[in-house]
């Protein structure tokens, strides 16, 4: 069991995607990520030169990043991460495109835009995040040390 | 929520067929997702509809692990398996797994093969175009100006909506597949005349007038705006397919650019002010001799050894003008005894290239002319490859990342002649 500080540190609230409820611990970046091309649909790792994640999973992750870029595979690739168990578990992302409503609407995965305030000045990689896609929130704890 | 037409909730409703109302379904959650009020009609979609490596099929095995079960579990991302009708809209097949005739040389499995010829059966018998290329518009598709389309491809979506000002956002297998059916697809985004504004300006200041050189201000263009719609003005001349094609086709990549205005050349942008809908906004970023040699240096920053192995050209699919070069450069040479040169088009442009002996002139060099694919899409590169050369900003960005290997930037003649001496000795002039 993950042990929880009993208050959350912030509530996001935002636009619903995607609806539904899951919760894991977040995978942050501040880069766009590719899909086609950009991840390893086999593992979810991210495989992009240059990509501050490069070498990372984000498979059973909440992923926190800003937007999809490049391949219109987007949807396909993560769709298929799904399929192999290697998608993240919920989304959270700034700049709507068709390749993130699409990928989240067939991934099925909890996910929430237009936040009030930017979930990347807010969200840690390794804190815990739970997204409500109904509600449109988004609530941050700091993990609790061992 | 959608708003749904009469005939749009009919198709909901299942009075098209079973299918057509999984079609629905599956728009309006995207829809939704996207915050669309209402859907758009179209008559022209590009994608990838049903066609799957053998892994996916074997994934539905409970529901048959055919183009039916791939179709509607997969293109459709429906809870049932629904019998597939012929398509509705006029539907194309962009590229695919492997060529139809070469797939051997490139190390492609007989049963792949027959996975393929398969799937390619399907698709037909579906009313589906076998287009199978990244450029459908060199192959018999032109949209027209101001015509709704649901397209794929990155590279195609930037073409249409920038060089030809038809309408389409950068649609994925899911929705194209979908929109096939119900000829529809969410009015978001590039289908809206606001939306095609330009967000910031990009001005020129080094000349920009060979398809190599529009390859890298793509390049630097997609890196600095991001997915955001650059407004370009200043010393880029000598517009032409090609050079579009390249040009869109890097900013897609380094950016995510669906869309870009070059004042004085691209149909929606005769003024600065009426690219941007009024004053110029966003911000200003400038191209010159420094960000050139930066976004070069960055193309070729994969590159260690000189010991080329592979070249590649086509990314996006050579046209015929392309084709024709590659084989005047190459005729009477040999390629390299240590490297190999595959050259990447579609069926329709490589017929007329066999029309024109271009493809026993490079044949005759030792270079295959391959169509349906490419190194990036098919993860299929000669056996052994440590060092690419590629003539394409877009091809160098992804294939060294997804392949493992070295790769170098370069011109189409520094790329041929890296082919004939299997030694990379490209430099930036």
């Amino acid at each position: 069991m993950t042990q929880l500080l009993e208050k959350p540190r912030i509530v996001l609230r935002g636009r619903k995607v995607v609806g539904g409820v899951a919760e894991g611990e977040a995978l942050v970046t501040r880069q766009t990520i590719s899909g086609w091309g950009g991840v390893n649909l086999m593992n979810g790792t991210v495989i992009e030169t240059r990509h501050e994640l490069k070498g990372q999973s984000f498979a059973g992750k909440v992923l926190v990043f800003p937007g999809a870029k490049g391949s219109s595979g987007w949807s396909g690739i993560f769709h298929m991460a799904k399929l192999r168990g290697m998608a993240p578990v919920a989304m959270v992302f700034n700049i709507m495109t068709t390749k993130a409503a699409l990928g989240a609407v067939v991934m099925r995965t909890p996910a929430v835009t237009d936040c009030d305030q930017d979930p990347l000045d807010h969200i840690r990689t390794g804190d815990w995040v739970r997204v409500d896609g109904d509600a449109g929130t988004i609530t941050i704890w700091d993990r609790k040390p061992d | 929520m959608v708003k749904l037409t009469d005939a749009e909730q009919a198709m909901l409703d299942g009075q098209a067929g079973a299918a057509t109302s999984k079609a629905m379904e599956l728009l309006i959650r995207y829809a939704d997702a996207l915050g669309a009020e209402r859907f758009v009609e179209t008559n022209n979609v590009a994608g990838v509809p049903g066609s799957a490596p053998q892994w996916v099929k074997d994934h539905y095995a409970a529901d048959g692990g055919d183009y039916r079960a791939v179709f509607s579990r997969f293109d459709l991302d429906s809870d049932e398996v629904v019998d597939v009708p012929r398509m509705n809209a006029f539907s194309c097949h962009l590229q695919g797994g492997m060529d139809p005739a070469l797939w051997q040389e490139q190390g492609m499995s007989a049963d792949a093969h027959a996975n393929f010829v398969s799937d390619e059966a399907e698709v037909a018998a579906h009313g589906i175009q076998i287009l199978k290329t990244c450029t459908p518009y060199l192959a018999g598709n032109v949209p027209v100006m101001g015509e709704h389309c649901a397209w794929m491809e990155s590279s195609a979506v930037v073409f249409a909506n920038s060089v030809i000002g038809a309408r389409t956002n950068c649609e994925g297998r899911e929705s194209t597949s979908a929109a096939m059916l119900a000829k529809r697809i969410p009015d978001w985004g590039f289908h809206r005349d606001d939306f095609r504004k330009g967000q910031h300006r990009v001005s020129v200041e080094m000349p920009v007038d060979s398809i190599f050189e529009w390859g890298m201000l793509g390049y630097f263009v997609g890196d600095v705006v991001q997915d955001t719609i650059p407004v370009i003005t200043g010393d880029i001349s000598n517009p032409s397919l090609i050079r579009h094609k390249h040009f869109g086709a890097a900013a897609a990549s380094s950016g995510g650019v669906e869309m870009y205005h070059m004042v004085g050349i691209t149909p929606e942008a005769p003024s600065v002010e009426h690219a941007f809908g009024g004053a110029a906004r966003g911000e200003h970023f400038v191209y010159d001799a420094a960000a050139r040699r930066r976004i070069y240096e960055t193309l070729n920053s994969v590159g260690q050894s000189e010991d080329v192995d592979y070249v590649m050209l086509g990314c996006p699919h050579y046209s015929i003008e392309q084709i024709a070069q590659a084989a005047a450069l190459i005729e009477g040479r040999k390629v390299h005894e240590n490297c190999a040169l595959w050259i990447f088009t579609s069926r329709a442009v490589k017929a007329t290239a066999d029309a024109n002996g271009y493809t026993r002139i490079l044949r005759d060099a030792g270079a295959y002319l391959m169509t349906d694919t490419c190194s990036a899409i098919s993860q299929a590169v000669p056996k052994g490859t440590k060092v690419a050369a590629l003539d394409s900003a877009k091809q160098v960005h992804y294939l060294p990342a997804m392949m493992g290997i070295e790769g170098w930037y370069g011109t189409t003649a520094e790329c041929i002649d890296a082919a004939c001496t299997g030694k990379w000795k490209g430099k930036l002039a």
